[in-house]
This record gives C-alpha cells, sequence and structure tokens, in this order.
C-alpha cells in the first residue's frame, strides 16, 4: 500500500511540478534566454519564478527537519557531500553555456515534450545523451553524483 | 502584472512540489537527477522517477485543459545548436550534481553550499553564454 502510494505521490508532484512550470513562463525559451541576458534587454521576471519556489520549499523543508523520517519511505535520500569541488563547478559551468544557448533547462525540457515540437524534442534527445554518456563514463560511481 | 505574479504561483506550485515530495517521498525533485537514475540503473524506486516524469508531461496538458491554450514555447537557434546545447545541459548537470531544480529549488531552500556554488556557476556562465551569442550574431 504505501508503495503504491509513493507512486501515487511522484506522479502527481511530477504533474504539479510540469504545472506550475508552464504557469511560470519557464517552458519559453526566448523568455528564460531574456532572463539570463543581463548585459542586454533584461527581463528580470523569470527570478520570481525561484523566488517562489525556494520560498515554498523552505517551509517545507524546516517541516521535514522535524520528521525523523518521510511519511511514506524508510528514510531521506539527501546528497551527503559538503564539499565544493572542481566536477561542481565545471558540470554547473557546461550546464550553463547549453542553457545560455538554448534557454532550455531539464525540466522545461520534458515538460514541453507535450507540445510535440520538433526542436525542443531533439533537445531533449542530445540531452538524454549526454547523461547516459556520463552514466557509461561514470558507471562505477556510487549514486552519491544525484543531486538535481 | 501579470508578467511577475504567474512566474511567481508558478514557482510557489513548484516549490510545493518539491517540498511534498521530500516530506511524503523522501526524495530530492531534482530533474537532472531523477533522469540520470532513470538511465543509470532500474533500482526500486525507478518506477516512481518514471511516474514523476511522465507527471512532468502531464503538467502542460492540463495547463491547456484548464486555460484553453498551451503555455508559450518560442524555441530560438538552428537544430545543430539546440542539438549541442542539449549535450552540454545533459552531461554538465550529471557532472555538476545538478540543474535548476535540484540545486536552484532544493538546494538553495536547503542553504547547501555546494548548491549556491553551482546556481551561481551555471547563472553567470548562462549570461556570459548569451551575451557572447549576441555579440557573434
Amino acid at each position: 500500500m504505501t508503495a503504491f502510494l509513493r507512486l501515487v505521490v511522484s506522479l502527481t508532484c511530477g504533474l504539479v511540478f510540469g504545472f506550475g512550470l508552464s504557469l511560470s513562463g519557464m517552458l519559453d525559451p526566448t523568455r528564460v534566454r531574456g532572463f539570463l541576458d543581463v548585459f542586454g534587454h533584461w527581463d528580470p521576471s523569470l527570478a520570481f519564478v525561484l523566488a517562489g519556489a525556494v520560498a515554498a520549499s523552505y517551509v517545507g523543508i524546516q517541516m521535514t527537519k522535524r520528521m525523523r523520517k518521510p511519511i511514506l519511505a524508510s528514510s531521506f535520500d539527501l546528497p551527503s557531500k559538503k564539499q565544493v569541488d572542481a566536477r561542481l563547478l565545471v558540470g554547473s559551468a557546461m550546464f550553463g553555456v547549453g542553457w545560455g544557448m538554448s534557454g532550455l533547462c531539464p525540466g522545461p525540457a520534458i515538460a514541453s515534450l507535450a507540445l510535440g515540437l520538433v526542436p525542443t524534442m531533439v533537445f531533449t534527445a542530445t540531452m538524454l545523451v549526454g547523461m547516459a554518456l556520463f552514466a557509461l563514463l561514470n558507471f562505477a560511481g556510487p549514486k552519491g553524483v544525484s543531486n538535481g | 502584472m501579470a508578467h511577475y505574479i504567474l512566474p511567481c504561483l508558478g514557482g510557489l506550485l513548484i516549490g510545493v512540489s518539491s517540498a511534498v515530495f521530500l516530506a511524503l517521498n523522501g526524495r530530492v525533485a531534482g530533474i537532472s537527477g531523477i533522469l540520470g537514475g532513470i538511465l543509470h540503473k532500474p533500482t526500486e524506486s525507478w518506477l516512481s522517477s518514471i511516474l514523476f516524469v511522465v507527471g512532468l508531461v502531464l503538467g502542460p496538458l492540463v495547463y491547456r485543459s484548464m486555460l484553453g491554450t498551451f503555455p508559450i514555447v518560442r524555441v530560438e537557434g538552428s537544430l545543430p545548436i539546440l542539438g549541442v546545447a542539449g549535450l552540454l545541459v545533459g552531461y554538465g548537470t550529471r557532472l555538476g550534481s545538478g540543474c535548476t531544480s535540484g540545486h536552484g529549488v532544493s538546494g538553495l531552500a536547503r542553504l547547501s553550499p555546494r548548491s549556491i556554488a553551482a546556481v551561481v556557476t551555471f547563472l553567470v556562465s548562462g549570461a556570459v553564454t548569451v551575451s557572447a551569442m549576441r555579440a557573434f550574431a
């Protein structure tokens, strides 16, 4: 029963997340690139997506800190690494370049598959190839390399 | 006004989704991590990850059924540019352990130093990339 409920929660959370992305404007690559264009015609409106999301998530995090375990699982699966290392910075810099080139990051790329547009499908396909390539080259690694 | 209110509302929903996913299932709602986990190997949480991704795609469809139209998606750039960008985003988010959701939403909310460093890094490199592309266009 708990296992089934976990699946229902996953589907529902994914849906709310995808609906939130749709409402927020994050699915529009042109607008995302306008947000990143701080030295040009900067459109700061999408900063409010991050602000709203972090605010709501922060309240949730504070609540979970008082819980010994999640309601439907045996333990919290949170990243344990604390050190800022070269992998983190190099990977994030690579991500930023791809994000700036396209205006797409993983969540909006997946959600916009619903519209069936060829350009976003091409992006999503090569994004998955990039992830699979990483998995291939790092197959021996523990799952400590998963966070977002 | 809607230009600022809708991002806030959408952001709140994204944050609530992340918080509920953590409180109930104990997992971080990080999209690149979820996708990477699906590609890595089937574990007990595999089906859960698949369903989260299915839900993500259903989001815009529910949006259309409620508001009568799909959200705006204006894609710029040629297919080769988008293809290279996809590779960088896919490999980079796995190497850097997260993307806008895992580091940006959940990580910042946890005040994680790694996530703060990651968010600053990808915002700066994203901004530099957009400016550089405009300069050379």
